[in-house]
């Protein structure tokens, strides 16, 4: 990265990202048509972040297991064999032409769960159908005690509660010492002890082993997306990865029924772990953008939709983190990507806070009302989404045309626009999928 | 102070509404009137979400109070005071290949504190066990839950089982994130709805 990096301003940081992406630096591209449909892709997405009209409205549908469903492959069979993983997705662009790429990683890695008996989450053929998607097991992996061991040290409370309590095979890890223990060398050899008790040990191997079946798992899961960008020119919409701060302890540390009783139980020692939380999530999704050298970094918003919460709450537990978030990103250039679950028109006028600097966010939506997100965002912010779950899989190729134009006409035709799919696509009829995207490609060039 | 007691939990103060809920019992109060007044708050709590003015922390939150009270006012009731008449039974559970259980969680509480008797059957339920249910227990209303959108088919799959196994006078509702009118048709299902309240008031409808 420039050496210049620390005084360019955010804008020029942002701008320097982009780059990087469109110029795509060692991306062994099949042939010149390859190149310029990615480097085309990736100006349209740059274009609706920076609120221009690009070439056209670009179609990045939020894509799940769908493509399996699709290709004949089981959700099970993609998380364990990485040649159908690879024989699905290909099929899947090849055949839809998305403007954005389904990430073969995103699917996990089965055997690596498998290997450190991972208990947060019950996956195809583990817990749940093997045509089902992965789903979360929801419980206080965190218990209601333990707010101040978390906010004193969040690593430290991960190795030794949290990972003994999500993996079967990090439990042993509760006797290891806090890393902080190593100091001076008298203090050394004492860390070490826990380390060789016989639990601690095996579990150390079982971590070996589920490393090494990750490194089989990203070379291939790599090498599916790479033919997917140098043959067809997709680029991955998503670079980076990171949480709201409320999601990051709501979802999978206290769970939504235990975060809910804190807002009245313990509502300052919540607010101090959101705020710990804080900066730990802009570095991971900073670090995780700069990796992927694409500038979007996706964050899913769960907990603080319309009907969770109050506009009062939202406004004091779930959006100071978030928004802190959001700026401590744009800060370093990169673009976060909100993809906003379930209803948000009771938060719009939250939302749209003037600190967040116009052309710098992406916000996909689901059930909002998109009339009313247009006369907010317009000038503000890149926005899209709220194609139906339920009309790709109950509905009409000519239902979904309609709602597509409809969408375009009314809330398309200004630029800064993408259209998405409301929610996470994993069920769906290809022929509805098909009219999605063909439909924006037709009817949405400016 | 039963207006203390309902006002106490309305306003979602619980340490006061178990010290109050305490303060009436040893002053002699009628475990009735006490649950009573548990009643009233619930469903001015219930009024308040349908309106949009509490959520789900509010309900969760008065869940646990009403079991803070429920359980030291248990003891004091006779057998025959504690089975009260229900409105009907209703059958809940999240459809097959789907865990979620939040919503659905919810919905049942719902229902229970709104008089119905809920049999509730869990997560990744499969169709022939809402039949079973259903049979069992002669309740006419089935209410499916489901996150995924996988669980469109799970759903149209348990509206056909109930019909196939000719159970014609029960009503199937279905809810969750991505369920709305066109999944109703695609499913069959005689309604959905769109949060806790609305269960209930089908529920009530197809009861009353």
């Amino acid at each position: 990265m420039d050496t210049n990096w620390a005084k360019l301003s955010p804008t020029e940081k942002q701008e320097a990202r982009f780059g990087a992406w469109i110029e795509a630096e060692g991306v062994p591209f099949a042939t010149p048509e390859a190149k310029q449909a990615y480097q085309e892709r990736v100006q349209m997405i740059k274009d609706v972040v920076q609120l221009r009209k690009p070439e056209r409205v670009p179609v990045c549908p939020n894509t799940g297991f769908y493509p399996f469903a699709y290709a004949g492959v089981t959700a099970e069979e993609a998380m364990y064999d990485y040649d159908k993983l690879g024989y699905a997705l290909k099929k899947y662009h090849a055949d839809f032409l998305p403007d954005s790429l389904a990430s073969a990683p995103i699917y996990g890695p089965g055997k690596v769960f498998e290997l450190l008996d991972y208990k947060l989450y019950r996956w195809p053929g583990h817990g749940v159908p093997s045509s089902s998607p992965y789903q979360c097991v929801e419980a206080e992996y965190m218990r209601g005690d333990e707010y101040d061991m978390f906010i004193r040290d969040p690593s430290n409370f991960f190795m030794r509660a949290y990972l003994p309590r999500v993996f079967g095979a990090l439990d042993p890890w509760q006797m290891l010492a806090p890393f902080t223990d190593i100091l001076e060398l008298p203090f050394l050899g004492g860390f070490m002890v826990p380390v060789g008790i016989p639990p601690v040990q095996e579990s150390f191997q079982k971590l070996l082993a589920a490393g090494q079946a990750a490194m089989e798992w990203i070379q291939a899961a790599l090498a599916i997306d790479g033919a997917t960008v140098s043959t067809l020119g997709i680029p991955p919409l998503i670079g980076g990865f990171t949480k709201a701060p409320f999601d990051t302890l709501g979802d999978t540390l206290r769970g939504t029924r235990a975060i809910m009783l804190d807002m009245y139980r313990q509502p300052t020692k919540l607010l101090a772990a959101l705020e710990r939380l804080v900066p730990i999530a802009i570095e991971m999704g900073v670090r995780s953008a700069t990796t992927n050298k694409n500038p979007v970094a996706f964050i899913p918003l769960h907990k603080g939709a319309d009907g969770f919460m109050s506009n009062k709450d939202f406004k004091t537990f779930y959006w100071p983190t978030l928004k802190a978030v959001i700026l401590g990103l744009i800060e370093e250039g990169v673009v976060p990507y909100m993809f906003v679950e379930g209803g948000y028109n009771q938060r719009l006028d939250i939302i749209t806070d003037p600190d967040i600097p116009a052309g710098s966010t992406i916000w996909i939506f689901d059930q909002s009302d998109m009339n009313e997100v247009k006369k907010r965002f317009t000038g503000w912010a890149c926005f899209g989404g709220n194609v139906p779950a339920s009309l790709l899989k109950a509905g009409t190729p000519q239902q979904v045309s309609d709602h597509v134009k409809g969408l375009i006409d009314a809330v398309g035709g200004d630029g800064g626009y993408i259209l998405s799919t409301g929610a996470v696509l994993d069920d769906a009829e290809a022929d509805n999928v098909h009219a999605m995207i063909d439909t924006c490609k037709e009817y949405g060039r400016y | 102070m039963s207006q203390q007691l309902i006002d106490a939990i309305v306003e979602m103060r619980e340490e006061d509404a178990q010290a109050i809920t305490q303060q009436m019992l040893d002053a002699g109060t009628d475990p009735l009137e006490v649950l009573e007044a548990c009643r009233q708050a619930m469903e001015i709590i219930g009024q308040r979400f349908e309106s949009g003015d509490c959520f789900i922390p509010e309900l969760i939150l008065a869940g646990e109070m009403l079991g803070q009270v429920t359980e030291v006012v248990k003891p004091r009731l006779q057998e025959q005071q504690a089975g009260q008449k229900k409105l009907g039974t209703v059958v809940i559970g999240t459809v097959q290949g789907d865990i979620h259980d939040i919503a659905k969680d919810i919905v049942a509480f719902m229902l229970d504190i709104n008089g119905f008797a809920v049999d509730d059957l869990g997560v990744d339920v499969p169709p022939a066990r809402f039949v079973e249910a259903a049979r069992e227990s002669g309740a006419k209303v089935v209410a499916l839950s489901g996150f995924l959108t996988l669980a469109y088919d799970p759903m149209k799959d348990t509206v056909s089982a109930i019909k196939a196994a000719g159970l014609h006078d029960v009503k199937v509702m279905i809810g969750g994130g991505q369920i709305d009118a066109q999944i109703q048709d695609y499913t069959g299902a005689d309604a959905y709805g769109r949060d806790a309240m609305a269960a209930v008031n089908l529920a009530k409808q197809w009861y009353a």
